[in-house]
């Protein structure tokens, strides 16, 4: 139950740092080597090699972050915002030093006066380090990855 | 009466500017589709998507709904995706197989892989003395006008008559060449993943940035800025950063005047070649193992030839964006007159190492995926390009930059030394679109 809880508290705590557009202490969440990848299509078993939307160690989210906060990331000006809701939390696998969770998300988002739904599931595999957990992946299989794309992803999901 | 209403088109487009209902209204989206999107050779998809007898993908050309597959004589079919009998759409997925025929979900009328009527239930007591039956064509699924495949890359016209497809692509086909040259087998398979992104703009708005060398250092900087950072940070750490970091940090390491060293050849089709090294050559271990492998295919003369070729990207009109040196594509599939679907592949060599392969793959998932931190920019332009474009606010788009100083030679363009920022491709492509469309001349 303990760590049912904590593992929920992460999560909530995860989605939270993307609404509030708290990049860096987001990317904070990961592990050093952690890396957060969105396959088109379930059926992927892993990012190497392979056509992803998002396949990215931290120096890549680095880039992402990089950019949005730059004065002239264009897109970036106008009103934006994303609301996650994140549920059905499962813990798939534990050991001493690492938990694997599956959950759902919904996100909406805000772009100018468009409104777009994203959803889908969460894998996290999580490292238990002495300041509390850190993500070293984030899979995320969106129900809508296979769906033609109105605009882009400009964050994570 | 309806050739009363359409518009002199010759008129909207002047040397150096072109109206904004070019853009914007809706009567000339029709006749662009009607001239130039079902009459033009458009590309279908590569051969390798349909491998097997029965395999299909659906392919919108113009307005019209199609259908790519393979026979099972090897043959690779265009077919209007619609049952003669009651119009249903034969097949509503994106792509799939049709097992030994086409089967209508409708009536159970049936097709062979090349559109011919196989069979309708109980033909004999149901059409005996009606028009219909097995003799008559309007009984079989109608097929593009026109289908012809170059190294594999498929494409249909639905119009009779006009230039055969080597004819029309003339010097563009460098595109297939370079990406095919490139493998040691002579040969691309496509990578069987699409990405499909949809611009909020008028088509042509698209195909006018990808031959833009202007606005990679405006649009493109806060990209360019943040790779350069990582990218040093990481030289730092490691001595040497991923090629696909050096493809981003280009976008502000390459200052603007520094893009006016790109060339534009312009041809008379509106095809457009973009030259310009993309360092794709580095010394590494990788790039060398490569080399050797094509010194084996094709001799040391022909791999300097081949790897020597200098193209950033070939733009063929109406709507294929080819970046051959990376092995991908865009198709661009006009949805609306402000709407717009891009559909993005990429490739991998035949022959070639796996490294190889990773370098088209990092720049297709950094640049061409639906995440992409390269084309978020653009697509905002083009969005508020076309927003702009719908106002009274002005009659004209320009495409003066560097008019008058272009140097042509019969009927290709190029833009003049040193100024590769010219929009000789806009000019260039608008004077294709002004003949496409002419009132029947």
């Amino acid at each position: 139950m303990k760590t049912q809880h904590e593992v929920e508290q992460f999560l909530y705590r995860q989605a939270e740092l993307l609404d509030s557009k708290q990049w860096q202490a987001w990317i904070d969440l990961f592990t050093d080597d952690g890396v957060y990848w969105m396959p088109p299509e379930p059926s992927h078993r892993t990012w190497e090699g392979m056509p992803a939307i998002f396949a990215e160690d931290k120096n890549l989210m680095r880039v992402r972050m990089g950019r949005v906060l730059h004065p002239d990331a264009w897109s970036q000006r106008p009103l934006w915002g994303t609301n996650h809701v994140v549920s059905n939390v499962v813990i798939v696998k534990s050991s001493t030093n690492e938990v694997q969770v599956r959950s759902r998300f919904h996100m909406m988002e805000l772009r100018r006066d468009d409104v777009r739904h994203y959803a889908g599931a969460y894998t996290h595999r999580l490292k238990k380090t002495r300041g509390g957990y850190r993500i070293k992946l984030q899979r995320v299989d969106m129900t809508n990855a296979q769906a033609a794309y109105d605009y882009v992803l400009q964050v994570w999901v | 009466m309806l050739q009363e209403r359409i518009p002199d088109f010759s008129k909207f487009v002047e040397p150096d500017r072109v109206r904004k209902e070019v853009y914007t209204d809706a009567g000339v989206f029709e006749r662009e589709m009607e001239r130039i999107h079902e009459t033009l050779w458009i590309y279908c998809g590569h051969e390798s998507q349909v491998p097997k007898a029965g395999d299909y993908y659906a392919v919108q050309l113009g307005r019209q709904p199609m259908l790519m597959v393979r026979g099972p004589e090897g043959k690779v079919h265009v077919l209007y995706n619609r049952c003669p009998h009651r119009g249903n759409m034969m097949c509503g997925d994106r792509h799939g197989n049709t097992g030994e025929f086409f089967r209508c979900s409708y009536h159970a009328w049936t097709f062979h892989h090349d559109g011919r009527l196989r069979n309708i239930p109980m033909m004999e007591s149901g059409y005996q003395g009606t028009r219909y039956g097995r003799d008559n064509p309007e009984c079989s699924m109608k097929r593009a006008a026109r289908v012809e495949s170059y190294r594999g890359f498929v494409f249909a016209s639905l119009a009779k008559d006009g230039p055969t497809l080597k004819e029309f692509l003339g010097a563009s086909l460098v595109a297939f060449d370079d990406m095919c040259d490139r493998a040691p087998e002579g040969e691309v398979e496509i990578v069987p993943n699409c990405f499909r992104i949809i611009q909020h703009s008028n088509w042509k708005i698209f195909l006018e940035n990808q031959l833009d060398a202007l606005h990679p250092s405006v649009t493109h900087q806060s990209t360019g800025r943040a790779a350069h950072e990582v990218e040093k940070m990481i030289e730092k750490k490691t001595g040497k950063a991923p090629l696909s970091y050096h493809m981003l940090s280009a976008f502000a390491t390459v200052t603007i005047d520094k893009w006016d060293n790109f060339q534009t050849i312009n041809h008379p089709q509106g095809h457009c070649i973009l030259t310009g090294y993309m360092g794709l050559r580095p010394k590494d271990p990788d790039t060398l193992k490569y080399e050797k492998t094509l010194i084996k295919a094709y001799g040391q003369k022909r791999m300097e030839e081949i790897l020597g070729v200098n193209i950033h990207h070939v733009l063929i009109y109406p709507g294929l964006s080819v970046q051959s040196p990376l092995q991908q594509l865009r198709a661009v599939r006009p949805l609306g007159v402000d709407r717009t679907l891009t559909e993005i592949w990429h490739f991998r060599l035949k022959g070639a190492p796996e490294a190889i392969y990773r370098r088209s793959l990092a720049y297709y998932n950094l640049v061409n995926s639906p995440a992409t931190v390269v084309n978020a920019d653009d697509l905002e332009n083009f969005w508020k390009c076309h927003q702009g474009l719908s106002s009274d606010g002005g009659d004209w788009v320009s495409f003066a930059r560097h008019f008058g100083r272009d140097i042509e030679k019969d009927g290709v363009v190029e833009s003049g030394p040193g100024m590769g920022t010219s929009e000789a491709p806009m000019r260039n492509q608008m004077k294709a679109w002004a003949r496409y469309m002419g009132n029947g001349k």
